[in-house]
């Protein structure tokens, strides 16, 4: 092949020198703005390592002349988002719970913030629903353990339950086989009489001897009628909601075995306005007194 | 010059077959002026649609306290649409597609009748590109002048015309898109917050879009945006058929064309005297005489500047005119037009217009003024009370439509001793009362609790009933009570 360049007779364009079958290629030159904007893109890109992270390092990377990071931005979009509600916030943590009702704009504000941290923080025990497991209440429903006002709800939320914080709610199921308080006939009986508050039961000896054991061992906390005792956080044990369960088994391990679950203390990880709009969210779910 | 009292003007088509090539560049167009009853009746339409569209904003209309008085508004923010007495929340958007199903079978209606008369009259892209040439005629002069000065080498004095073009051209940009944003929030206001520089970003960068697409649709563009950017034209061939009366060029009486001198006889040869004015009138740079062609939009100038030639010949008028495909082969010039305006597509057109229109108008006079809707909780589906009763949690949205605060009462149906509340508090019982503002959506969170042997399965069919006090307006949702397994 010679070296003096074709030029294609019909185009007037010179030809690559290749050729299939006696179709020649054209040299057809790249579009201008094309190529300009491809040598743009390299000062650009040149431009983008020296102030943005790029390079990968053995244990970090090059991190840019205006330390852009993904993490960093979220965390400013974070706290962006919370001081965009301060007003809101300060005003939530500055008033009485049970006014903020009164609030319309605050209230609904309250709501959604308490709905996201409940997801965030007690849907994993809770639910997402806040309908509760054999163990961990249901926020639903008009049973509280340690009472259902709004107030109530923030000092249990704020402190937890049997929580390592000095101020925590404190009670406690003992272990009554375990500790050798009672026998397993006298756990029997008990565990009879307490079935037999809220529905019949045939053996009704059993049920009887087990109300003596009630009163001596158990009415302290739960009380002379079993209605609970929100002092100590002990249950009603007459009405249709049973905290672990309702089927005999399980009431016989309560009593045997004793029941202690801890709700953690929250006020060392989530803010005031925070805990208040959990307490309020919590107090709407359709039970709060 | 052939005929001292015609000029013949040196003019092509920019689509001639011969010269077309794929990267061709665009050919710049000077329309000459046409005088006549077809630009008359231009101008007319012109003024009528460009008033239309800088009133209606400020058309005030009376809607009380809960409403803006402004007859015409789009209110983005607070989600409704107003049009004089219609007033329309978002989820009525179907309106909306009513509205576009009705202006386009109009369109395809006008255009089977009389072509593109949409394009040719009343587009915004022939009224503004109209608007712009005039501005244009006005500084820079007609046609010839124009030619001359786009050859002629820079100076101060056409320095001055060309900045004095764009400038008004770009001034009748803002205009324009200035006008758009006042249907976009209250027009006074909305004007003052411009001048005093309070107004939002997205109403200065709206003008500022505007303002570009209408000086570079209108003053730069033009013709191109109807012959690439529209598919009107690719359309139009599936409309028009051959009873159509559309922008014709009589051929059969106006060939064989040729020059013609003062008081040559007119036997053996047809009554177009090629003398172009067609051509050179014509926003499209098309010639007319090519037949029915994509870029024709009819507007009809080529009409006014035919007629005025046959009036100057001693030629009855008419050799272009409004005429059915059927008609451009007869060589009669007192040719009668026998036009079939009923025809099967004209007809069905016709019903489905009516159709729409009156299942629109039904829709519309019978528009409930109350919306309900009722969301049963899914999450938990149920709830246990300390009593055993069962209850279940559900949303009642209220829409009222009226500017006037109403009360409803809401009941429930199919569940025996029903207690109801609202929020956490005390059971009120049923029927309970809730007040919804004007013009407004209340959202209520609603608890409806029943002992557990009321229940005869898991699910219950129940309905929430809403209804107004005064107007007995009454709004039934159906929806369901559950219960733990039987």
């Amino acid at each position: 092949m010679s070296n003096k360049v074709e030029k294609d007779e019909f185009s007037g364009t010179d030809t690559t020198g290749h050729e299939w079958d006696g179709i020649k290629e054209l040299d057809t030159p790249m579009p201008r703005w094309w190529l300009w904007t491809m040598y743009a893109s390299i000062i650009w890109a040149i431009g983008y390592w020296i102030v943005m992270p790029a390079w990968p390092l053995i244990s970090s990377h090059t991190a840019g002349f205006l330390g852009y990071s993904s993490r960093g931005s979220l965390e400013q979009e974070l706290a962006d988002a919370t001081a965009a509600h301060a007003e809101d916030r300060n005003a939530l943590v500055t008033m009485e719970l049970s006014a903020v009702k009164n609030n319309s704009q605050l209230y609904q504000f309250a709501l959604r913030g308490g709905k996201s941290a409940f997801a965030v923080n007690c849907s994993q025990c809770h639910g997402s629903g806040a309908q509760g497991a054999p163990g961990f209440p249901n926020l639903n429903d008009d049973d509280w353990l340690w009472g259902g006002d709004v107030d109530a709800i923030y000092e249990t939320i704020k402190y937890g339950i049997r929580s390592d914080h000095d101020d925590t709610r404190i009670g406690e199921m003992p272990a009554f086989l375990t500790d050798e308080m009672l026998t397993k006939e006298q756990i029997n009986d008990v565990a009879e009489y307490v079935l037999s508050l809220s529905a019949e039961r045939e053996d009704t000896a059993a049920v009887d001897r087990g109300q003596e054991v009630f009163m001596e061992n158990c009415a302290s906390c739960h009380g002379d009628k079993a209605k609970g005792g929100r002092d100590f956080g002990a249950p009603n044990l007459t009405d249709a909601i049973w905290f672990y369960g309702k089927d005999k088994d399980i009431i016989l391990r309560t009593i045997s075995r004793g029941r202690n679950n801890v709700m953690p203390a929250w006020v060392d990880r989530l803010d005031d306005a925070t805990i208040r709009q959990l307490a309020l969210y919590v107090h709407s779910l359709g039970g709060g007194e | 010059m052939a005929n001292s009292s015609v000029e013949n003007i040196d003019v092509r088509p920019v689509n001639k077959k011969e010269n077309r090539a794929l990267f061709k560049k665009r050919e710049k167009i000077q329309p000459k002026k046409a005088r006549g009853n077809f630009r008359r009746l231009k101008w007319i339409i012109m003024g009528v649609t460009l008033a239309i569209y800088y009133i209606t904003p400020w058309i005030r209309w009376d809607r009380g306290d809960s409403g803006p008085d402004q007859a015409v508004l789009i209110d983005l923010a607070r989600e409704r649409f107003y049009f004089f007495f219609i007033e329309l929340w978002p989820q009525e958007v179907y309106y909306i597609t009513g509205l576009l199903i009705l202006a386009a079978i109009s369109l395809f209606l006008v255009t089977s009748l009389f072509g593109r008369a949409w394009c040719g009259y009343s587009c915004p892209q022939t009224v503004w590109t109209d608007l712009f040439i005039f501005v244009e005629r006005m500084i820079e002069g007609d046609r010839n002048a124009r030619l001359r000065l786009d050859k002629a080498p820079m100076s101060v004095s056409k320095l001055v015309k060309r900045i004095a073009k764009h400038s008004i051209w770009i001034i009748i940009g803002v205009l324009t898109g200035g006008a758009w944003i006042f249907y976009f929030a209250d027009a006074p206001t909305l004007l003052r917050d411009l001048f005093t520089f309070e107004a939002p970003i997205i109403a200065y960068s709206s003008v500022a879009v505007l303002t570009a697409t209408t000086y570079v649709f209108g003053g730069l563009m033009r013709e191109q945006v109807c012959t690439y950017m529209c598919p009107w034209p690719r359309i139009q061939g599936a409309m028009v058929d051959e009873d159509t009366l559309t922008v014709t060029y009589h051929s059969g009486r106006g060939e064989p064309r040729g020059p013609h001198k003062k008081g040559e006889p007119w036997t053996d040869r047809g009554h177009c005297i090629d003398c172009n004015q067609c051509v050179a009138v014509c926003p499209m740079g098309i010639d007319i005489r090519d037949g029915l062609q994509l870029e024709c939009i009819t507007c009809a100038l080529c009409i006014d500047a035919c007629n005025d030639v046959m009036d100057k010949v001693d030629l009855p008028r008419g050799l272009i005119g409004y005429d059915t495909h059927a008609g451009q082969f007869d060589s009669n010039p007192e040719r009668k037009l026998d036009i079939r305006f009923i025809r099967s597509r004209t007809i069905a057109y016709g019903l489905i217009l009516a159709l729409v229109g009156a299942v629109m108008l039904f829709t519309l006079l019978n528009r409930s003024v109350l919306d309900v809707n009722v969301i049963r909780d899914r999450n938990p589906l149920f709830v246990t009370l300390s009593d055993g009763s069962i209850r279940n949690g559900y949303t009642v949205k209220i829409l009222n439509k009226i500017h006037e605060t109403r009360q409803f009462q809401i009941e429930v149906e199919g569940l025996k001793n029903a207690q109801a509340w609202i929020e956490s508090g005390p059971p009120v019982g049923l029927p309970m009362i809730v007040t919804v503002p004007a013009d407004a959506l209340s959202s209520y969170k609603l608890f409806i609790s029943a002992p557990a042997e009321n229940l005869p399965s898991k699910t219950l069919d129940i309905d929430v009933v809403v209804t107004d006090f005064k107007s007995n307006e009454r709004d039934i949702q159906e929806t369901s009570f559950k219960g733990p397994e039987k």
